[in-house]
C-alpha cells in the first residue's frame, strides 16, 4: 500500500465497492444488537410500532426491575461459580499433564497424547445421556461440579495441546541445571513453568471461561433447581414466562449479553489467540 | 547456587533424552512423582466423563430402558432402527446436510472476501474485525432469542419491514416452510466472524514480499490474490472447512431458543432430535442410538477427512 500519496488519491470503484460491502455486512451485524439493546427502553405497546428506532419514551424501569429483582444477580453468581470451578480445575488439571507431556521421557507418552487429544473429535451430545447417569449415580446430579466436572473433561483435549505446546518451548536447559541444583520436577512446575506461562495460562483460560460461561446442553441436562441454573438456562426460563412481553425478554437478554461483551472487550487478545493457535495446531 | 546454571556445549549439541540417562540421573525419583501425581487427574477425568460414556452410550442404545435401575430390556438393534424408521431423524439429517451446505457455499466465501478486506491496514479495519467477531463471543442462546425477537411476526423487526409495506407479516419460526431458512440466517450471522478471523490470523503471516514480487512481475491484484494468496490460505481453508462442517453436525443451541426443532420437526438438528426424544423423555436407549449414529457420522468424517485433504498437515 503507498503512503506517499501527494496527489489527491483517483476515484477507484474497488474502494467504493469495499466500503459499501463492508458497510452492509456491519449493518447486517449490528442490526439485531442495537434493536435488541433499544428494545428494552422502550413499552412493549412502543415496540410494535418502533422496534427500529430510538425510544420515544426510554423506559428505564424495564431494565431497573431485573437489576433490582434477585433473579438476575443469582443466575449470574451461578454462572460465575461453574466458570470458575471450570477454569480452575481446567488449568490446574490440564497444565500438569501438559508439563508431563512436554517434558518427562517416559514409555507411552505419545499414545497417551493422542489418547486425550482423541477428544477434539468427539461429539459431547453422544456422551450426555450416560454422563447423566454418571453424574446421578455419583450423587452430583443438581451440584455445581456435577456441570464442572465434564466440562472440564472437555475440554482438557483442546488445553493440554496448547499448553503442552507452550511448555515445550520453555528451555530444557532450564529444567536440566534445576533439577541438577536439586530442584524437583513438581517445585519447577509450580515455580518456573507456570511463572513463565502466564499468557497461553490466560488464553487458555479464556477459551475455557467463555465456553463454560456459555454452555447450555450439559448444565440443561445436570441441574433440575432453578436456583442453581446459570444464565443460558435461566433466560430461556425467563422467555417462558414473559412469553411475548418481548421489552422485558430484550432488557433481560441485553443485561445478560453485558458481562460476556465486557469479558471480550476486555480479554479479546487472549481469546483471538486461543482461537487462532487452537486451530492451527489443534 | 553450588553450581552455576548449566550450559556446557555438549548439552546444546545433543539433548540426550531423560529416559536414556534415567538409571544415573538423580532425578528419576522425581520424574516418577510427576508421572504418578500429575498425568492421572487428567487422564481419570477424560474417561470417566468423556471416553466412557461414549462406550457406555453404545452400550445403552441396546436396551429399552427409560434410565432408572440397571438396565435389563435388551433388544438388541432395534432402537437403530426405530430411529431410521423415524421421518424426523431424515429431516434431523437433512437440515445438517443443510447447514454444512451453507457453511461451506455462503460463510465461509464471505468469511474469506471480509478476511481479504480486513487484513490490509486501513482505518477502522481493526473495529471492523472485532465488529464482525462479536456474534461468536454471544452465547448460542442469547443470539437465539435475539433473533426469535427479530423474527417475531408481531413485535419483531422483519414483521415491522413487512408493515411497512402494506403486507400481513409472517411468523417465520412458526412456519414449516421457513423455520428452517431462518435458523440458517442465524447461523451465518453467528458464525462468519470466526472463520474470518482464521483466515486474517493466515494472511497476516503470509511473506508480503511474494505478492510485491508478482505485482512487479505485472500480476493484476486479482491474478495475485487467485494465484498466490489464495493457494497460501489452503491449508487455513481445509480446517475452516473441518471446524464448520464438525461444527454443523453437533448444532444445538441455537435452535432450541428459536424453534426447539419445531414446528413439526422441521427445523431439527441431530442433536436437537437427540435432546428432544432422547433426554427430555429420559428414553435412555433411543437416545443413546442417535448419540451413536451421531458419533459414527462425526468420527468417520473426521477420520476421512483428515487422511484426504490434511495428509501434510
Amino acid at each position: 500500500m503507498s503512503n506517499a500519496e501527494t496527489t489527491p488519491r483517483p476515484f477507484d470503484p474497488a474502494v467504493l465497492f469495499k466500503a459499501v460491502f463492508l458497510a452492509i455486512v456491519a449493518i447486517f451485524v449490528l442490526v439485531p444488537l442495537f434493536a435488541t439493546l433499544l428494545g428494552g427502553f422502550k413499552s412493549l405497546g412502543e415496540l410494535r410500532v418502533n422496534p427500529f428506532g430510538l425510544p420515544h419514551h426510554w423506559e428505564w424501569q424495564n431494565y431497573a426491575d431485573i437489576l433490582f429483582s434477585g433473579r438476575y444477580w443469582q443466575l449470574l453468581r451461578n454462572s460465575l461459580i461453574i466458570s470458575t470451578l471450570t477454569v480452575t480445575l481446567t488449568l490446574l488439571v490440564a497444565s500438569m499433564a501438559a508439563f508431563t507431556f512436554a517434558h518427562v521421557r517416559f514409555y507411552g507418552s505419545s499414545m497417551l497424547l493422542s489418547y486425550l487429544t482423541l477428544g477434539l473429535l468427539f461429539p459431547a451430545a453422544t456422551a450426555v445421556l450416560p454422563l447423566f447417569i454418571r453424574v446421578r449415580d455419583l450423587g452430583l446430579l443438581d451440584t455445581y461440579f456435577g456441570v464442572a466436572l465434564p466440562q472440564v473433561a472437555f475440554s482438557l483435549a483442546m488445553s493440554v495441546l496448547l499448553l503442552r505446546c507452550f511448555f515445550k518451548d520453555i528451555p530444557y536447559e532450564l529444567l536440566e541445571a534445576a533439577l541438577v541444583d536439586g530442584c524437583s520436577y513438581v517445585k519447577f512446575f509450580r515455580y518456573v513453568t507456570l511463572p513463565l506461562s502466564r499468557p497461553i495460562l490466560a488464553t487458555v483460560g479464556t477459551i475455557t471461561f467463555v465456553n463454560s460461561w456459555n454452555a447450555y446442553l450439559l448444565p440443561l441436562v445436570m441441574l433440575n433447581t432453578d436456583a442453581l441454573y446459570p444464565w443460558p438456562l435461566g433466560i430461556m426460563v425467563y422467555q417462558g414466562e414473559y412469553s411475548s412481553e418481548w421489552h422485558l425478554i430484550l432488557a433481560f437478554i441485553t443485561l445478560t449479553i453485558l458481562p460476556t461483551i465486557i469479558l471480550f472487550l476486555l480479554a479479546q487478545k487472549h481469546i483471538v489467540a486461543g482461537l487462532t493457535s487452537g486451530a492451527v495446531k489443534g | 547456587m553450588a553450581r552455576p546454571i548449566v550450559s556446557s556445549a555438549a548439552m546444546h549439541v545433543a539433548r540426550p533424552p531423560l529416559a536414556a540417562q534415567a538409571s544415573r540421573s538423580p532425578s528419576w525419583d522425581g520424574r516418577f512423582t510427576v508421572l504418578i501425581l500429575f498425568l492421572p487427574p487428567a487422564l481419570l477425568l477424560f474417561t470417566l466423563f468423556v471416553v466412557l460414556p461414549i462406550g457406555e452410550a453404545a452400550w445403552y442404545s441396546g436396551f429399552n430402558w427409560n434410565g432408572f435401575g440397571k438396565p435389563t430390556n435388551w433388544i438388541g438393534f432395534d432402537n437403530y432402527r426405530f430411529v431410521l424408521e423415524t421421518r424426523a431423524f431424515w429431516l434431523a439429517l437433512r437440515n445438517n446436510g443443510l447447514i454444512i451446505a451453507v457453511s461451506l457455499c455462503v460463510q465461509l466465501p464471505l468469511a474469506l472476501t471480509l478476511a481479504l478486506m480486513l487484513a490490509e491496514r486501513f482505518r477502522g479495519a481493526v473495529a471492523l474485525r472485532m465488529l464482525f467477531f462479536m456474534p461468536y463471543i454471544l452465547a448460542e442462546i442469547a443470539t437465539g432469542l435475539i433473533f426469535s425477537f427479530v423474527y417475531d411476526g408481531d413485535y419483531g423487526l422483519v414483521a415491522s419491514i413487512w408493515r411497512s409495506f402494506g403486507a400481513e407479516p409472517p411468523h417465520l419460526l412458526a412456519s414449516t416452510d421457513t423455520a428452517m431458512l431462518a435458523v440458517l440466517i442465524v447461523i451465518v450471522w453467528k458464525y462468519f466472524g470466526f472463520h474470518m478471523m482464521l483466515f486474517i490470523a493466515a494472511l497476516q503471516s503470509i511473506d508480503k514480499s511474494l505478492i510485491e514480487a508478482a505485482r512487479i512481475d505485472g500480476a493484476t491484484r486479482l491474478q495475485g490474490l487467485r494465484h498466490i494468496v489464495v493457494p497460501l490460505l489452503y491449508p487455513t481453508i481445509r480446517l475452516s472447512v473441518f471446524f464448520a462442517i464438525v461444527g454443523s453436525l453437533q448444532l444445538f443451541d441455537l435452535v432450541m431458543p428459536l424453534t426447539r426443532g419445531g414446528p413439526a420437526d422441521s427445523s431439527n438438528t441431530m442433536v436437537s432430535f437427540l435432546y428432544n426424544n432422547g433426554i427430555s423423555r429420559m428414553r435412555v436407549g433411543y437416545g443413546s442410538a442417535i448419540g451413536v449414529i451421531l458419533f459414527v457420522i462425526c468420527v468417520t468424517f473426521a477420520f476421512t477427512y483428515k487422511r484426504w485433504f490434511m495428509r501434510d498437515e
